[in-house]
This record gives structure tokens, sequence and C-alpha cells, in this order.
């Protein structure tokens, strides 16, 4: 942290605590003005996409399941996706239900993480989940336990909870039987109650009063809450199919970080479980909108503090979805849809835990992976986690280089940034200049 | 994380004795010597997977509060990185205070080892044992073999948990 002068100062956050992977932020002040707002990814870059140039289709999904030990399912379905597209493939039915159960069970698992751990303690005035988990040592067994649920799903459908293996072109390597998965239904049942005490409980916190006008980005589909499919859509009015992404989103390199930042006609936008939220509201369950009503909780959310309670909500929607497909599951003729290859470009997009993940491989006659283009969800978060700070900053400049830098961090941890995965995250340090 | 492929079956069966006993093995296998913990759970599993409960965790972070759980003895091993020789074997006892410190250091952006152990003690689940053993890395690249000296590691380590499993017994 660099010294503070009348004029001029730096606030620097060496690395910013509770968030996935390393990265820091640098904020120079003028004349009590904010300058520069640069939000810092020194993750090394990691080069998938390069290596998966060469590879046969089949390989992809088991190595694009290691970009991430969080969410490891959005990148194998967004590739699935993508290369299906390549080869004509629809898959539908069970193994389609199969794929929103694997990827609740990752929502669950993801989102208890950080509304308990990781973020809670911001509201509660606690400087770490641990120093939380001394007075309020039920509560973190409650998320503990909510997130050994997503655990389960995890590992019953992908072969292990982290980095599932069993995620196929096509399918699925093994299926379940009716049987396997309502095993699972009695701590579904447990979990599903939880999750209403967890939306009770964080609509109870106090927040910060920071509006924002965001452009909201999700995905939206017909009949359901998005996962896998649906079109791309802002709260702009802008609405595109996955092919058109790359028509409207565009990446730039900025000197000071390793990721890639993502603009939408050029402007910052935001994606996650408040845009999504904010975007499928008419796909809510009725116990949902009715936790909602009795909380006093009004969508859309325009308080980026309030991504605890869209986390909140998206973890009970997930098991109330999870136990629906548990119900009607049938298990499917084969565990995958045989494939013909053919040369081909395919995109996908699907809901990461953070938001829209997009993939697009161009694969040639023989399955072999020629390019491959992916854009996380925290970079694509970037600008508009800088813009938020920049407007946030000035209700802090009068506090000191070490209260504003936590402020700060607070502001970032409200978008669960997945730095690990954008390099492809946090220290801050602001600079107040002469 | 691949939970006692083993034979869970068995848990209640072979849990003859009155103490509970479980070996989780941490790391990733895929990271040369980092797999040297899921490697010693294997060995153990063999060895004296009939008397005490084998677990094989990789990335297990803020899960292994839940792994713990329930335990009269949790041992733990896992590869360390503080500098010294590869090869050095480090045994820590977390029963009653912290390990946070250069063999297990404290991380800020992710739950690690030391983190989920305090977690677990603030939470009051940390079994009444925690004994947690580091075996320092040489090379931890992806897709490589036990460096020697962390292979020698190995089967001391593997001696050594044998000898603590047979005291807690007796």
């Amino acid at each position: 942290m660099a010294e503070d002068t009348s004029k001029a100062r730096t606030i620097s956050v060496g690395t910013i605590a509770r968030v996935e992977g390393e990265g820091a932020l640098r904020v120079t002040v003028k004349d009590g003005a904010v300058q520069d707002v640069e939000l810092k990814i020194f993750e090394p870059p990691r080069f998938f996409e390069a290596f998966l140039q060469g590879r046969h289709y089949e390989e992809v999904p088991d190595i694009v399941a290691r970009i991430c030990g969080i969410c490891p399912v959005a990148y194998q379905m967004s590739a699935v996706h993508a290369i299906e597209q390549v080869f004509g493939l629809q898959v539908d039915g069970a193994l389609r239900d199969l794929r929103r159960l694997l990827y609740c069970g990752e929502w669950i698992e993801s989102h208890a993480l950080h509304v308990y751990l990781l973020h809670a303690p911001d509201f509660l005035g606690y400087d770490s989940g641990i120093a939380m988990a001394k007075d309020h040592a039920a509560i973190v067994s409650r998320g503990l336990r909510l997130k050994k649920a997503g655990n389960a799903m995890m590992t019953l459908l992908g072969g292990r909870s982290v980095h599932p293996v069993s995620v196929k072109v096509g399918g699925f390597s093994r299926v379940p039987s009716r049987r396997e998965l309502e095993s699972l239904r009695g701590e579904l049942l447990w979990a599903r109650d939880a999750a209403v005490e967890t939306v009770r409980w964080v609509a109870g916190f106090d927040y910060p009063d920071f509006l924002s006008d965001y452009n909201y980005v999700a995905l939206a589909h017909p009949d359901e809450y998005p996962f896998n499919e649906g079109d791309v859509v802002a709260s702009s009015g802008l609405r595109i199919s996955v092919n058109e992404f790359e028509q409207h989103f565009t990446e730039h390199q900025v000197g000071y970080s390793t990721a890639l930042h993502c603009t939408l006609h050029g402007a910052s936008y935001l994606v996650g479980p408040l845009a999504r939220l904010n975007l499928n509201r008419e796909h809510l369950t009725p116990l949902a909108r009715q936790v909602l009503v009795d909380t006093g909780i009004a969508l859309p959310l325009q308080n980026p503090f309030h991504g605890i309670i869209a986390r909140s909500v998206e973890i009970l929607f997930a098991l109330e979805e999870s136990l629906r497909l548990i119900e009607r599951y049938e298990s499917p003729p084969a565990p995958a849809l045989p494939i013909v290859v053919r040369p081909g470009i395919g995109m996908a997009c699907t809901e990461a835990p953070r938001g829209i993940l997009y993939h697009r491989y161009e694969v040639d006659a023989d399955g072999v992976i020629r390019m491959v283009k992916i854009v996380p969800p925290t970079s694509q978060n970037q600008s508009r986690i800088e813009q938020d700070l920049r407007l946030f900053l000035p209700r802090v400049l009068d506090r000191s280089n070490e209260e504003a830098s936590l402020a700060c961090e607070r502001v970032i941890r409200c978008y669960d940034p997945c730095i690990s995965c954008a390099t492809h995250f946090l220290n801050l340090e602001i600079r107040r200049d002469q | 994380m691949t939970s006692d492929g083993a034979g869970g079956e068995s848990r209640a069966s072979r849990k003859s004795r009155s103490v509970s006993i479980r070996i989780i093995g941490l790391g990733n296998e895929l990271r040369g010597d980092d797999a040297v913990g899921i490697l010693m759970a294997r060995r153990l599993r063999q060895e004296i997977g009939d008397r005490v409960e084998v677990v094989e965790a990789e990335m297990a972070g803020v899960d292994l509060v839940e792994l713990m759980n329930g335990a009269d003895v949790a041992i733990l091993i896992d590869a360390a990185r503080s500098g010294q020789a590869p090869g050095t074997i480090h045994r820590l006892d977390a029963s009653a205070d912290s390990i946070s410190g250069p063999v297990f250091p404290h991380s800020s952006h992710a739950i690690g080892t030391a983190d989920a152990l305090e977690l677990a003690r603030a939470m009051g689940v940390l079994p009444a044992t925690v004994i947690v053993y580091g075996v320092e890395a040489e090379n931890t690249e992806a897709g490589q073999r036990l460096s020697p000296p962390v292979a020698k590691a190995l089967n001391q380590v593997v001696a050594r948990i044998v000898q603590d499993c047979e005291a807690c017994c007796a």
C-alpha cells in the first residue's frame, strides 16, 4: 500500500482475499478524483485454447474440465454443446435432464461456498469465514452441508466431485440408475429447506445503498431457467442466437491484466446470478417466488451487493429443479447418442455459476480440433467491475488506504470473480498523485 | 473427491475397534510430487485398510471439514513446499493448535489444508487428534512421476502412519 499525501494517493490491494485465483487492484486518485481503476489479473495465462488444437474431440471434455476446480461442468457443457452443433447432434430427453442435473450440482456447490464462506463474512463483520464460524457454527455447518449435497450430485453423475469424468460428446460415459438418483432425494429435500432458510438469512443482511444501471446479459429459454440452452439476451433489448455472439461481443487486451476484457458493442455489461435472475424471473418456481415475496425482495435487483441474494435464490431453484428432474427420470436407452464425425464450426453458451461461458470449436473431418475460442464469465465482468469501483470509490476516498482497500475488496467479491478461469485475479493499490 | 474406493461398504464391519481412524490423502495425482498424498493413501489402504478408513481427496479444500467429521483420529497426508530438501518429512500435530506456517501456508484466496482445519476447529467439529504429514516436493509439474527423494519418503511415511495407527489402537 503506497503513501498517502494530501492531494494524491494510490490505493493498492496486494492480493484480493476470498476470491478464486490471484489478482490485484490499483486505483489512482488525483485531487480527490478517481483517475484510473485497474483490475489486474496476474495468474499466468493458461493457454488452454492453444493446447486443445490438434487434440481429438473426444479428449475435449476431460481437458476443459481442468480449466477450473469450481466450475468444471460449465466448461464441459459449453464444449460438448459446441461440438455437438458441429456434428448436427441434439441431446434430448433423459440425457438432457442429466446434464441439467449435473449443472444443478455445480451451481449448488459453487454458490453455497461463495454465499456462506466467501461473501457472508462481509455482511456480518468478519474478516474470514473461519472467524465467522466461531460465532455462527450452526450456520456455517448448514452451508457446508448444502455444498456437500451439490458434491454428492457431482460425484454420482460425474464420477467424482471435482473435474468430473463422465461427460462426453453425445451424452455420458455412464448414466445412473433411477435407484441411484433416488438415493439423493432425502438429502436434497433437507437441502431445499436449508436453501429457503438461506434466502431468509441473506435477506436480513444490511446492504450498502448502491444502485447501478446494468446491462444484464444471460441466456434465456422459452420454457425454463437457463443452464445449457437459450438465446443470449441483454436488458438493453438485444436478443441473439449463440451463433451470433462474436458479432456483438468483442474481446480485447489490456496491458495490466493477463485476462482479456470482453465488451458488448464496446460497453461493459454484467453476467452471472443477478443478470440471470432478473432476466429469467418468470421461470422461478412457485416456492422461490413465495420466499422472495415473504422476504420483501423485489426483482429486478440492481445492487451488486445483492448478488448473494441472487445466488441464494439460485441454490433454492437448483434444488427444486433437481428434485423435479429426479422425479421424472427414466434411464435412457443408451448413455450417449451415436456420433457421426463431420467437419465444421460450432458454438455454444451455457450458464456457468458466474455467468455465460462461450465456446467455439472448429473441427476437421477426422474429428481433430483446429481452432478454439473460450470466453469465460469473469473476463466478461472485468470492465463492469472496474466501472462499479469507479462509482463506489468516491464513497471511501476519505478513509485510510487500508479501509478503502477493504471496501473495494468487498465490492469485488460481489461478483464472485474466478480469476483462474479469467486468465486466461486480487491485490489493491490506490495511487494518490500530487 | 474420490472417496474410499476400497470399500465404503465395510466401514461399519471393519471398524471393530473403538477408535475410528480416518486417513485422508490430499493432492493432485497428475502433478508430479503433489500426488504423494494420494499414492500414500492407496498404499495404506492395501496395508491397513481393514482397520482404518482411507479416503483419497483430490482438491479437498473446505470439504476437508466434512471429510474429517465423525472420526476420532484424522491423519492427513499431503505434499509440502517450504523450501527444505525434497523428501523431507514434516509431522505436525493440529489437534490443539493451528499448523499454519511455512509448511502449510494460509491462503487468502482459497481454502487450503491449514484453513480447513481451522474452520473445523472454529465450528467445534475437529477430531480430537489430527496429525498432518507433509512431504517436501521437488517437482510438481503436470505429468511427472514422483521424484526419487519423494518416492523414498513415501515408504517412510507409510511405515510411520502404520505405527501411528497401531499406537492409537493399542
